[in-house]
């Protein structure tokens, strides 16, 4: 074997193990994203549960929170808050309610994903009890009222007066399954052709 | 030539089917490039003749997006990369004084995947006319959802085939890398080397840093189609941004890629026609290195309407800024390399000059573009389509035209004919620019990007745009008549090719042997 | 080269003609709000310095190809280098980008600044409209291209090719003047953008996430814009108009929202007849169906949209019917209606499609039919 042979071969090694490693930092910036996300607020992405702080409530200031609901394509329930908004003190524990209610007649198991404007304040937002940190399921026909217990940290940048938390729920129940059950005793959609 | 064995051709398809010679497996990926370039020409034709004029009058909705996408995907993947790297298959070995590429074997494979790859993505679209189903239709760059939940089926064999695309083009770099780091005559020493080396050098790295996370962005796509994963879905605490930021960590050095090399072409022939030496060799590696660095750290430019904070908009919008200033350090070299030099025009070189014109023209609209405030306006308007294309079109398939007519007489021993390249450089040169230039102003006025309809204030421009298309279009057919008539015989070309010609490839014969150099020559 | 100095001189000569050219426009707008003026004066600024470089460095180029060619019998100089100058052509772009990042940062910082709004606005788009909800008022609806025949091949030659063609709505979204509004916007399904050039809001709307933009509008008028975001087959044909009232006529306007909403409800109680069901379902069908189902009802089958004409579901049971409108089809691209249409559309729409296009079922489906499958 001759020396440029082996040559080649070492530089291929090498540049394949970057290939290799290459491919991971794909898959790397998955958890390099979520950092991303947690130091600048990208999506308003909000941390997960926090253990109850006692945090000093600061009484100087008043903060505006609004809260919006959605849903995701075919997902066939009704979700308002109950209260559109209401003005807490930073540091203070606050309970609020959103109201689901499932359309159907079958269960459908919902997921819902949080999400505060502006981003700069979604780090702030410090949830001890939410209905989105697991997934919701609803009987057909049920209505529920699922709570939300939040502090706005008192270290919230001054010029934030106001913030938006918004939950948009996704239908979670595998679609064979929804599409089983809702036309159980009919034709599939894509039959019909 | 010590051993007349060495220069023994294989015939039949065998000699093309089982090749490992790098100017065969050149030859290959420059005629499959062509090929992809009139199918993608093709596409672009029929997206021009249904923006004619407002309202529908060719096809529908849906087949329009089948056609801007796959246009896209062919026209990056199938006609800009492979030709520059059938270019550095035939140029490299031969610029450094090498016999062949380092490794041969895997040339031949990294070629064949190639045409596979882009069967499958082809035979999706077949199936689309044919009525069965849809063809990728959410664009070049296949943002999640659009891609993952809402895609047609078709999108496994685009997943698919992007896979293949990306093992070819890595080991396409491998070899790259390889035979320049191990292959170089004696006293070629990394600052002797070509620039068109030098950038296919750094082109290589950058393929081998980012083909990968271009693999690892559609493997997650993959998985979230059929195996019940969540990266880019909301439901399942994946989030569709990180799908945009994978791809253009990849996108953004892809867009070097696709230039990089074009510069290295450049800075070869402008030289030559100058009979002067390149101004500022030492700079130019060093901006190219800087380039390539720079394009890693600009990725979220692509994305300022996503609501990205602040502090990230104002870092992406500074970074990108300073991507203008080694870009302008080569465009004042190159300038500065006519500068009072001994010129004269012959096709290669009216390309070139084209080039240096019209790329520049697409850098300045970049670094408007990087400006985010006002970003928030050109964001997905034709104003970036025109950008784009000023610098794929006028940028890197000028230049890989300008190769081709450079190079052609060292690869047949043919003179190509200069009349009909002169022709064809001024009716490519100026209907592409007719063809172009409108589409900044409507995308000033407004005009968003990918809609096979638009409203009537935007009919003129366009017709402009679509008359220059059809003109632009028809042109290449020249260039093909071009290039198999000097095939098949002209003028004897000389050893030195041209009279400023420098550089090892202009020591060999004309037509080059088969094997470039079976002994190193000395640098010194 | 020439062929450039050729084309440039033929824009000019179109530029200087203006008067045969008033309709057209070459440049961004300047719009009407303060960013938006913020964005068009760095545009500006950076284009002409562009230009002024341009003229510089080609201008070289130009006196070389001209005066440096071998025909003329120059004879090649022997310089590669000049550090003096290579330093100099590094150092002066950054002070130039400096004088661009500097406007462009203040500009930037005002644009995202969202805080101490009069009013806020949800904007939600769908495949392929958009939905606004007044997070102050009761007042939410859809909002869909006036033309929905336009975004097919069979039937786009039909629509009138006038000076809003792709860019009026049926229903506009209203805004007061002078008021710092702010809109929120996400997703029902993939990713939108929502772009009105006169405002230089341009943000994308994202399925599960908000985001946010505003806009403080002086004069009252009419802006246009569009989807900027593919979003799939209609990507084109989801306009945006925007309504800027005086703030009397938007609280009039407020008040006619919601007088219509009750009189609405009154509507669902009440028994139609087959007229008045074909008639407005025919409507509701143009709107919300025509996209995928097609005005023939013979919808595209190889994209995975079925035929209604002579369809199993449209000449079936008329339950069924009601609830697949109701609740969509999951897996494939049809909706679930139910959240996006009231009793008496739905009803309208069910029996339009029941009896259209040959279908004769001669079923009639009334708003309290629906009412009850909820």
């Amino acid at each position: 074997m001759s020396a440029q042979t082996r040559n080649n071969q070492s530089i291929v090694r090498k540049l394949l193990l970057l290939t290799v490693a290459m491919f991971g930092f794909g898959y790397a910036l998955v958890p390099l994203y979520d950092v991303f996300c947690d130091i600048t607020g990208i999506n308003g992405k909000t941390g997960e549960r926090v253990e109850t702080s006692s945090q000093v409530v600061d009484k100087s200031r008043l903060i505006t929170v609004q809260f919006v609901a959605s849903l995701n394509e075919n997902m066939p329930w009704e979700f308002t808050p109950v209260v559109n908004q209401i003005q807490v003190h930073p540091g203070e524990s606050t309970k609020i309610e959103y109201r689901a209610r499932n359309k159907t007649d079958f269960e459908i198991i919902g997921q819902a994903v949080p999400s505060v404007a502006p981003g700069q304040a979604a780090d702030y937002f410090k949830k001890t009890e939410c209905f989105c940190f697991t997934e919701q399921k609803l009987a057909a026909n049920e209505e529920k009222l699922m709570p939300v217990i939040f502090t706005v940290d008192s270290d919230l940048p001054e010029h934030i007066k106001e913030l938006t938390l918004s939950y948009t729920f996704f239908n979670k129940s595998s679609s064979e399954e929804t599409e089983k059950l809702t036309h159980n005793h009919n034709m599939n959609h894509d039959q019909e052709i | 030539m010590s051993d007349a064995h060495h220069d023994h051709k294989p015939t039949g398809i065998g000699r093309w089917l089982f090749s490992t010679n790098h100017k065969d497996i050149g030859t290959m990926y420059l005629w499959f490039s062509l090929t992809m370039l009139f199918v993608g020409g093709t596409m672009a034709l029929i997206i021009r003749a249904e923006l004619f004029q407002p309202g529908l009058q060719i096809v529908e909705p849906e087949f329009f997006n089948q056609m801007t996408t796959l246009h896209g995907l062919i026209m990056v993947f199938g006609v800009i990369m492979p030709a520059f790297v059938g270019l550095a298959n035939w140029q490299v070995p031969m610029m450094i004084g090498a016999p062949d590429m380092a490794l041969p074997r895997m040339n031949n494979w990294s070629f064949w995947l190639l045409p596979t790859a882009f069967s499958m993505l082809v035979a999706s679209l077949i199936m689309s006319i044919m009525g069965m189903g849809s063809a990728p239709n959410f664009g070049w760059t296949f943002y999640a959802p659009l891609s993952t939940t809402f895609a047609p089926a078709s999108t496994d064999y685009f997943i698919f085939s992007v896979h293949l695309l990306g093992i070819s083009s890595v080991m396409g770099a491998l070899n790259i890398i390889a035979t320049i780091m191990n292959m170089r005559a004696p006293g070629m020493t990394y600052m002797k080397m070509p620039i068109f080396v030098w950038t296919w050098f750094i082109t290589a790295y950058l393929l081998i840093a980012v083909m990968p996370v271009l693999a690892a962005a559609v493997t997650m796509m993959l998985t979230d189609r059929n195996f019940g994963t969540s990266f880019f879905s909301a439901a399942g605490g994946g989030d569709p941004l990180l799908f945009q930021h994978v791809f253009w960590f990849f996108g953004h050095p892809e867009v070097y890629i696709m230039i990089l090399p074009a510069f290295g072409v450049v800075s070869q022939i402008i030289p030559t026609f100058a009979r002067k030496k390149l101004f500022g060799y030492t700079s130019m590696v060093y901006a190219t290195a800087s380039i390539a660095f720079l394009s890693f750290i600009v990725w979220a430019h692509h994305m300022v309407t996503t609501g990205m904070p602040v502090a990230a908009e104002l870092f992406f919008m500074y970074a990108t800024m300073l991507i203008a200033i080694p870009t302008g350090v080569k465009v004042f070299n190159w300038v500065s390399t006519m500068w009072r030099g001994s010129l004269t025009f012959e096709t290669p070189m009216l390309f070139a000059i084209a080039f240096v014109v019209l790329f520049t023209i697409g850098g300045f609209t970049g670094l408007m573009l990087a400006i985010a405030p006002a970003d928030f306006q050109y964001q997905d308007t034709y104003f970036v389509v025109a950008h784009f294309h000023y610098v794929l079109v006028t940028g890197s398939l000028f230049t890989i035209m300008a190769a081709v007519y450079y190079w052609i007489p060292k690869w047949t021993g043919n003179m190509y004919d200069e009349k009909l390249g002169k022709v064809h450089f001024w009716l490519t040169c100026i209907s592409a620019n007719v063809l172009f230039f409108p589409m900044h102003f409507v995308g000033l006025a407004g005009m968003p990007r990918r809609i096979p309809d638009y409203s009537i204030q935007f009919t003129e421009f366009n017709q402009m745009a679509s008359i220059g298309a059809f003109v632009f279009g028809f042109s290449q057919l020249l260039f093909l008549y071009i290039v198999i008539k000097a095939i098949k015989g002209g003028n004897k070309a000389t050893t030195e090719v041209w009279e400023g010609a420098e550089g090892l490839e202009f020591t060999l014969p004309s037509p080059a042997p088969f094997h470039s150099f079976t002994t190193p020559p000395q640098v010194k | 080269m020439s062929a450039i100095i050729r084309y440039a001189g033929c824009l000019c000569l179109m530029l200087a003609s203006s008067p045969l050219f008033a309709a057209y426009q070459l440049d961004m707008s300047p719009g009407v709000t303060s960013f938006s003026q913020g964005a068009y004066e760095i545009h500006q600024y950076v284009m002409w310095i562009c230009v002024a470089i341009g003229v510089v460095v080609f201008g070289a180029m130009a006196y070389s190809i001209i005066f440096h060619r071998k025909s003329k019998g120059a004879v090649a100089a022997k310089f590669d280098d000049n550090v003096t100058v290579e330093i100099l052509w590094t150092i002066i772009p950054i002070f130039i980008l400096v004088s661009m990042a500097i406007p462009a940062t203040n500009v930037l910082l005002e644009m995202e600044d969202t805080s101490k709004s009069d009013m806020s606005i949800k904007v939600t788009g769908y495949q392929w409209k958009w939905h606004y909800e007044y997070l102050d008022e009761d007042i939410s609806f859809f909002s869909n291209i006036s033309t929905p025949e336009a975004a097919s091949l069979a039937t786009n030659a039909s629509v009138p090719k006038d000076e809003n063609y792709l860019m009026e709505v049926d229903n506009r979204v209203v805004i007061p003047a002078n008021k710092k509004v702010r809109f929120l916007f996400t997703s029902n399904d993939v990713i939108h953008a929502w772009w009105i050039p006169a405002f230089g809001v341009k943000k994308d709307a994202l399925p599960g996430f908000i985001n946010e933009a505003w806009a403080r509008v002086a004069e009252p008028g009419v802006y246009r814009g569009k989807c900027a975001e593919l979003c799939g087959m209609n990507h084109g044909f989801m306009p945006i108009v925007v309504e800027v009232k005086s703030e009397a006529d938007y609280a009039a306007w407020v008040g006619e929202q919601k007088a219509a909403k009750s009189a609405l409800a009154a509507s669902a109680t009440k028994t139609w007849t087959m007229a008045e069901l074909m008639k407005h379902g025919e409507k509701v069908y143009t709107t919300n169906c025509v996209a995928c189902h097609q005005v023939s009802g013979e919808g595209i089958p190889a994209a995975g949209f079925p035929a209604l004409k002579g369809g199993a579901i449209a000449t079936g049971d008329a339950a069924k019917h009601i609830d697949i409108v109701l609740k969509g089809s999951p897996g494939t691209a049809m909706q679930a209606f139910g959240a996006q249409l009231n009793d008496a559309d739905l009803a309208a729409l069910i029996t339009y499609e029941r009896n259209a296009w040959g279908n004769n079922t001669g079923d009639t489906v009334q708003p309290s039919d629906i009412k009850s499958a909820r």
